[in-house]
């Protein structure tokens, strides 16, 4: 069966989407990401969404949800690497995508999981790299 | 109005929205659309054939592409036999849902066109229009 392969890099989980994703895909692939989430104890996951020319409220739906189970369990979800046309499509369609972290490209993006995973890491008090 | 080219496309399962897609993009690529044009209406399309699959029980999408004077165009006709919708006004409004989904599929492609029309009488089914003139 058809699926979107996951990569685990260190404690991270890499999926960069490169197919016109019909829905039953995008299903498989949030199934598949928690359930490789869990298996190698990830911090992190990254969605790499260059090569997608097109988000709608579906697709929107689904990174949400992703970012939302994969928190629940542990890891953050950044989303890298969307074109400016479809942001400005999606925030036309009315989508807010507040719950989304996003960064514009996958080294922005494992800063920004690395920053993440070390403030969660955090656990002496008094102990507050950010000031 | 001149119509230059016309297809119709089934719409019966999940990979049928991203076949109209594809469609709705070669179309616009081939009328001379910009990246962001092109964008708003494969993803106009996406969500109503998505709503004539979802709420309509599948149906058709007509995909035209037109010529006005100077302008061209493309205009996409959803038809379905389904239930039909009860109370348009509410089902335009932002947010409203049926059940599943965020409530964004007409309000939100009506924002990402040039023209919307709509049709539904319940029992017979709804037609959606929309168009992107260059």
């Amino acid at each position: 069966m058809e699926s979107i392969p996951i990569l685990k890099m260190g404690d991270c989980l890499l999926v960069s989407i490169q197919v016109d994703m019909h829905d039953r895909l995008a299903m498989r692939l949030q199934d598949d990401l928690t359930a490789q989430v869990v298996k190698h104890h990830a911090r992190g996951v990254m969605i790499d969404i260059s090569a997608l020319d097109m988000v709608d409220s579906f697709i929107g739906r689904m990174l949400g949800t992703i970012a939302a189970m994969t928190r629940v369990l542990g890891a953050e979800t950044v989303v890298v690497g969307m074109q400016p046309a479809v942001a400005m499509t999606l925030v036309e369609l009315g989508m807010s995508l507040d719950t989304l972290r996003t960064a514009l490209t996958v080294e922005t993006g494992m800063e920004l999981l690395d920053a993440l995973a070390s403030t969660s890491a955090e656990g002496d008090p008094g102990d507050h790299p950010e000031g | 109005m001149i119509t230059r080219r016309a297809e119709e496309l089934p719409i019966a399962e999940s990979l049928d929205i991203v076949r109209v897609r594809q469609a709705v993009r070669a179309c616009m690529i081939d009328d001379g659309f910009s990246l962001v044009d092109q964008t708003k209406l494969v993803t106009a399309a996406s969500e109503l054939a998505r709503n004539t699959l979802d709420f309509g029980g599948g149906g058709v999408v007509l995909i035209e592409q037109l010529l006005d004077g100077p302008r061209a165009g493309v205009r996409l006709t959803f038809t379905d036999h389904g239930p039909g919708i009860a109370d348009l006004e509410l089902a335009l409004t932002d947010g409203y849902t049926s059940g599943h989904g965020l409530g964004l599929g007409l309000s939100g492609s009506r924002r990402l066109v040039n023209e919307f029309a709509i049709e539904s009488s319940p029992g017979e089914g709804t037609v959606v229009t929309v168009a992107r003139w260059r």
